[in-house]
């Protein structure tokens, strides 16, 4: 289910922990799947459970204990809007709200093409920065005025 | 040693006792919901809150550890407010559905709820529900109910050995469950009922049946394996209606394995017999006792006399209690006879030992060893509750190794493994022998040839493994029991065991494995090699209880005379002459003496069925309808105390009678691994049918290595036909790459199966 690179950097993580345990490179498996497919299956689920060798009931706890594990299948790209008050009181809602009518969506939902999935996020440690936005989960964009946005959306593809 | 006082009392603990250790040293109940002495630590219920001295809020008492001078108070005002607190959030979400939760009256919230709950609550808003989760045949969920104590899922990870049930979600939204779509498929799973406080997980067959203040509860011992597991069997109206665990350290601890909690459905069967039985023409007719037993006196009588005494035999199996075995035995003597077999599934007679052979040691002692090697075992269906504890000894430092000839997962972790076919199992322990032998720098053992054998890195593995140890064993399953080769792989493994100073045991395969040995109810050999013209089985069918069962089956269809004491009807019915309903171990009093040489006696917990009687009283009137001396027994106590005379300690042994010669033999073509499904072991757990519905008693498989399958033209999913003897099968193809090459693995005593032939054998197979 996943590309030879997706498993060389799994062998990776494994590596960083004792070899009796294995289920310690859980979160960091799913992350490496989550890249490559987007969104967590139970099937991919159950094969990075089945490939680090631990029952898939363990790493499914783990899929569904962090809220940016995706268990459903998401856009091209996922904006993750932060909403929490130091946000909001910056701007941040007013992020959150121009997106939803710049994409014709709502929270937690997909533009019809597929290409955008918005998100509401909690604290992302950068209140200092807001608004703040964060893009398929890895990069963080602050500062987020409406033409920031436009920018930024007219850049992912 | 640590000073503490717990509620003004003063006692002294072990450095890294928890508070709550120390408080059931002294009988202080502090209250609980997720604390187990058997699983690990949690702490996350926050029942069990206690004030300690100078700790400026409650502190968790399974989770303190004791320090010196601690002073704890219990039921103290901030005690008693934190506990009250906690019980009011686990209220928050809990249904107040009492009155129709089958946990009702043995519930812990509720119990602790009468000590610690408000009479109302503050909580209006609503209450969550979960939806429950199908795990299969024998636990029902009620999912709203659970308060998250994670009992079950740390059961499936720490004693099951492998974590079939988690807590996905955070929060609020936690549930247990398994991984999507699956059941829990553990041997041992019904002990999560017993480890839940609630009732979000209860038994499935049990449920809605009745209710806990209804039943009485009377101690039985187990039937099935040889652990001979201690039993609480709660009764309603004449009926079994549920079995729980009876705690006996030693033996059980506090679990049971499925078929010991689950199989008393076949006790309620509606194949259950209740008169006896005469045919008459080809035609059964229900007949008075009296007449019964005259007819198979008679018949018995006039068939010795016709044709010798040599012409009769008695079959019965390892399940039967000690007073029925040495009545049958007893009876058979009387009549001339020698002919009475239990070890029914032994392919190998050949074995002589000095006295009934046994594990060895308790119990404990094995699960305690420093290293011990299993030899022909598949150890989670034979004795599944021996394989949670020697992996709970794994935890402690055992070092675990197996001979097998397959390389099934005994979810801990091994030390070595070799695997073998199943016809060169005595190869593979000689390959042990031969590396300890290097290591040791010593000469193989008298009667061991070890000419031709190669020590590999397993072997080495395990060699290793015993190097240096003091307290080592060395036990043989079922497989190696049923093996063609049985008595020289005992002899091997009597070796390696003189060799490493390891002690030698044999794992009971049923209840009074030992126990038949002692009253002398084993020792005819394969009674059915050489067809008798009559045939006594106690609750024995002949398809599925015995090794070769065609061949069993075909000497019992020839006979003149087959008198079935039997529980059941069905197999009953198709073979015998005469039918003489006997009452299964609820129904009677009686002795099972377990594989560490354990007697346990326990009585009748309900009344015999309609008209069944106990086979033991059975085989006394025989006696006394046949003339026969020292028949006139007034109960089971006075058989027991007879059959079982004289030191039990001094009549095991596992000792070799005579040398016996064993050097390694080479071995080739197909050969099929034939094992008895754990759900097919007796004729009670093949008719408790929550036990059949679960995966481990779906329909058997044909399963081979990749290699042997494509060899063999096979493809996974597909159908293949196995030929042995006259007799043939068609099995659904699975792969087990843990299998050697040339190794197909057909299950025996099944009905899809029992057409087949001896259970190690070379056999034909083809894509069907
Ligand atoms: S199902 Fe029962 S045992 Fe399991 S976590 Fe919930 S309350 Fe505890
Ligand atoms: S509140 Fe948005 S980053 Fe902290
Ligand atoms: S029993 Fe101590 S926290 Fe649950």
């Amino acid at each position: 289910m996943l590309t030879p690179e997706s498993l060389a950097q799994i062998d990776r993580e494994l590596t960083k922990y004792p070899a009796d345990q294995r289920r310690s490179a859980t979160m960091s498996a799913l992350r490496i799947a989550q890249v490559e497919h987007r969104w967590l299956s139970n099937e991919l689920i159950e094969f990075v459970a089945n490939y680090i060798g631990i029952p898939p009931v363990a790493a499914y706890e783990v899929a569904t204990f962090y809220n940016m594990f995706d268990r459903k299948p998401v856009g091209r790209h996922k904006l993750t809007v932060c909403t929490n008050l130091p946000c909001a009181l910056s701007g941040g809602a007013d992020a959150g709200k121009y997106l939803q009518q710049k994409l014709g969506i709502g929270y937690g939902e997909t533009t019809a093409d597929g290409r955008f999935t918005l998100m509401e996020g909690e604290c992302m440690g950068a209140c200092g920065y807001a608004p703040v936005m964060l893009v398929n989960n890895h990069s963080m964009c602050n500062h987020m005025t409406p033409e920031a946005i436009d920018k930024k959306l007219a850049e992912l593809e | 040693m640590l000073e503490i006082e717990i509620d003004g009392k003063k006692l002294t603990v072990p450095g890294g006792s928890t508070v709550m250790d120390a408080a059931n040293s002294v009988g202080v109940h502090i209250p609980h919901f997720c604390y187990h002495k058997k699983l690990s630590i949690a702490a996350n219920c926050r029942m069990c809150l206690v004030q300690v001295e100078k700790a400026p809020k409650p502190l968790p008492a399974c989770a303190t550890p004791v320090t010196d001078g601690m002073k704890v108070y219990t039921h103290s005002d901030m005690a008693v407010k934190a506990q009250k607190g906690v019980m009011e959030f686990l209220l928050i979400n809990h249904p107040l559905d009492c009155p129709i939760c089958d946990q009702g009256g043995e519930c812990q919230l509720q119990d602790l709820a009468v000590g610690y709950g408000q009479s109302s609550s503050r909580y209006e808003e609503e209450k969550r529900v979960v939806p429950n989760k199908n795990l299969g045949p024998l636990i029902s969920t009620d999912m709203t109910r659970c308060i998250h104590c994670s009992r079950c899922v740390r059961f499936t990870e720490e004693i099951a050995g492998y974590q079939e049930l988690g807590m996905p979600g955070r929060g609020e939204h936690t549930e247990v469950m398994s991984f999507i779509g699956k059941t829990v498929n553990s041997e041992i799973s019904g002990n999560v009922i017993d480890l839940c406080p609630v009732g979000a997980l209860t038994s499935k067959p049990f449920r809605y049946s009745a209710r806990t203040w209804e039943l009485s509860r009377r101690k039985s011992v187990s039937p099935h394996d040889g652990l001979g597991a201690n039993l609480v069997v709660q009764v309603k109206d004449h009926r079994v209606k549920r079995v729980l665990p009876l705690e006996n350290e030693a033996i059980n601890e506090c679990w049971l394995a499925d078929r010991d909690r689950f199989s008393y459905e076949a006790l309620n069967s509606e194949e259950r017999l209740t008169k006896p039985l005469i045919k008459q023409g080809g035609v059964w007719q229900e007949a008075d006792w009296q007449s019964a037993l005259e007819y198979v006196a008679n018949g018995l009588k006039d068939i010795v006399d016709a044709h010798g005494a040599g012409s009769i035999a008695g079959v019965a199996t390892e399940h039967a209690t000690v007073e029925e075995l040495y009545l049958l035995k007893q009876l058979f003597a009387g009549l001339g006879s020698h002919n009475v077999e239990t070890r029914l599934r032994a392919a190998d007679h050949g074995l002589k030992t000095a006295g009934a052979t046994w594990l060895g040691q308790s119990i404990v002692d094995v699960a305690t060893a420093e290293a011990v090697l299993v030899i022909g075992s598949t150890l989670r269906k034979e004795q599944p509750l021996l394989a949670q504890r020697l992996r709970q000894g794994v935890k402690k430092g055992l070092k675990l190794s197996v001979v097998n000839p397959h390389a099934d997962d005994l979810l801990t972790a091994l030390a070595g493994q070799v695997v073998v076919r199943p016809d060169q199992l005595v190869e593979g322990v000689l390959a042990v022998v031969k590396a300890v032998v290097d290591a040791k720098g010593v000469a193989a053992p008298a009667q061991i040839d070890l000419s031709g054998v190669e020590a590999d890195d397993a072997a080495r593995a395990i060699a290793a493994s015993f190097a240096d140890k003091e307290k080592t064993a060395i036990v043989l399953g079922n497989v190696a029991q049923q093996n063609p080769r049985y008595a020289e792989l005992y002899a091997a493994a009597a070796a390696l065991a003189e060799l490493t100073g390891a002690k030698l045991g044999v794992l009971g395969a049923a209840a009074n494995s030992v126990g038949a040995q002692l009253v002398g109810a084993t020792g005819a050999g394969n009674v059915f090699a050489e067809p008798k013209k009559a045939y006594v089985l106690l609750n024995t069918e002949v398809e599925f209880d015995v090794g070769d069962s065609l061949q069993a089956l075909r000497a019992v269809q020839g006979a003149a005379m087959v008198v079935a004491l039997s529980s059941f009807g069905s197999c009953a019915l198709e073979h015998a002459d005469v039918i003489l309903p006997v009452s299964p171990f609820s129904e009677t009093s009686g002795t099972f003496v377990n594989m560490e040489g354990k007697a346990q006696s326990f009585n009748g917990v309900v009344r015999p069925l309609g008209e069944t009687r106990p086979a033991w009283k059975v085989f006394r009137v025989l006696g006394n309808l046949l003339g026969l001396e020292n028949f006139n027994f007034n109960s089971s106590e006075e058989v027991r105390d007879i059959a079982l005379a004289g030191d039990l300690a001094a009549k095991l042994s596992n000792a070799l009678a005579a040398p016996v010669a064993v050097k390694a033999q080479a071995a080739s073509g197909v050969v099929r691994l034939g094992e008895v499904p754990i759900y097919q072991a007796d004729l009670l757990t093949r008719r408790a049918p929550s036990l059949q519905a679960t995966v481990d008693g779906a329909a058997p498989q044909l399963k081979a290595n990749a290699a042997t399958l494509a060899r063999l033209g096979l493809s996974i999913g597909g159908q293949a036909l196995v030929k042995q003897g006259q007799g043939d099968a068609q099995l659904a193809v699975e792969l087990d790459n843990g299998l050697a090459d040339d190794v197909v693995r057909v299950p025996a005593n099944h009905p899809l199966t029992r057409a087949l032939g001896a259970f190690v054998g070379p056999v034909d197979v083809t894509q069907a």
